[in-house]
């Protein structure tokens, strides 16, 4: 079953949550990871293999750096799992 | 089959570290210096790497120099003379002679001729590779005492305007002594490489490609950062976690987990994964030594052996992962 784009955002953000203490309502589609949550490239690494466990999808290393906001993650997680 | 048969090799039933010996270069350099030259901060260098400082090979210090002080201590805290040596292994990747080996020159230095002697390419994971070949060689028969020594002075391949390793690497050496045992002192290796991911962490260019021409192409070493964060923690944790079942322990069982020291970050996601309980002693001498790459499990089992973090005979985890990319993994009796 395909998760939606509202169940994908909230779950990305418990990820978020666990790994940076961010609170789970400051991670929004607009938000970048690097520039507005302060997230540096290994604890994207992080957030990503987290959310290949929970979302059942592969992010190749060399797609993480196009990940720029949460937006890009959960668009890109909503078509991997199609 | 008729006529002469030849004679089988017989070695030791079991194998151990008798002793570990370090040699750190005297000069130490802080964050604040490297950032003199990259546009970064001591504390972004902390946060990523846990590295506060690291020591750096004076000029005319070479592999071989800091890889013969290394392993004297380790002979003598054995109770050995050279002489008793058959065998020498140099774990490094930094030696800056393709031939003839630092193992030789340091094997006749110490006086330890004609013992064997070679180098081993196998990166951050080179002083795992060599206990285990040194364990198998006195077990067959080909070496009752084998020093392994891992040696590098990764300053002189270190791009120090390159804001994305400048920090990361540090020069030292780590020596043990292998030997003999009543006991197995070693465990099973769990060792292998993956080739496909050759291009992960790598000298910028080849010996061909330099030439001496120009600094711009000097086989400086170059990484990719989160390709590496993310097979070290979650594919060689579970590779930790192996050799660990393969000695037949249990994580409860170990006194200290000694892994490459490449980042502390990545010491700190294998912890986590592998689910060590709070007794067991986590080597961090990163913090002080950066990246040593072969060298850095010797110069952390010798730290914390001096600091008393664990006993001598307690068992402890070490695992070696770096550019290959290559792996090895095993639990061994500290010395």
């Amino acid at each position: 079953m395909a998760f939606s784009e509202q169940e994908i955002l909230s779950g990305l953000a418990e990820i978020v949550n666990e790994e940076t203490g961010l609170a789970v309502d400051a991670v929004q589609l607009d938000k970048s990871f690097t520039d507005d949550l302060d997230i540096d490239s290994l604890s994207m690494m992080t957030i990503v293999v987290n959310a290949e466990e929970k979302f059942g999808v592969r992010i190749p290393d060399d797609d993480v750096k196009n990940l720029k906001t949460v937006g890009d993650a959960v668009s890109y997680i909503q078509t991997a799992q199609a | 089959m008729s006529g002469p048969r030849i004679a089988p090799s017989t070695g030791a039933a079991h194998t151990r570290l008798l002793s570990v010996g370090a040699y750190r270069p005297q000069r130490v350099v802080t964050n604040d210096e490297i950032c003199e030259r990259i546009d970064s901060s001591d504390q972004w260098i902390r946060e990523r790497s846990g590295i506060v400082t690291r020591r750096w090979a004076a000029p005319d210090e070479s592999v071989s120099d800091m890889a013969e002080a290394a392993a004297r201590v380790a002979v003598e805290r054995a109770g050995l003379v050279p002489s008793d040596i058959d065998a020498v292994l140099v774990a490094t990747v930094t030696h800056p002679w393709q031939t003839p080996s630092a193992a030789a020159l340091v094997a006749h230095r110490l006086g330890a001729s004609p013992a064997a002697a070679l180098d081993l390419s196998a990166a951050c994971a080179g002083f795992c590779y060599g206990l285990s070949l040194a364990s198998d060689m006195i077990r067959g028969g080909s070496a009752r005492h084998v020093l392994v020594i891992g040696a590098e002075k990764l300053s002189d391949f270190t791009d120090v305007t390159d804001r994305s390793t400048a920090f990361i690497f540090g020069d030292g050496a780590g020596a043990v002594v292998v030997g003999p045992s009543d006991r197995p002192g070693i465990g099973p290796t769990v060792w292998g490489t993956d080739g496909a991911q050759w291009d992960a962490i790598r000298n910028r260019t080849s010996w061909l490609d330099y030439r001496g021409e120009d600094d711009a192409t000097w086989p400086h070493l170059t990484m990719a950062g989160q390709t590496v964060f993310r097979w070290a923690v979650w594919q060689m944790s579970p590779m930790a976690r192996k050799a660990l079942d393969a000695a037949g322990l249990s994580p409860e069982d170990l006194a200290a987990f000694v892994p490459h020291q490449a980042n502390a970050r990545i010491i700190d996601g294998m912890v986590k994964l592998l689910g060590l309980p709070a007794h067991v002693h986590v080597a961090r001498d990163v913090a002080q030594s950066g990246n040593t790459s072969a060298a850095s499990i010797p110069l952390a089992m010798d730290r914390l052996l001096a600091e008393g973090s664990a006993p001598s005979g307690s068992p402890a985890l070490l695992i070696g992962f770096g550019a290959g990319l290559a792996y090895a993994a095993q639990v061994v009796e500290l010395p």
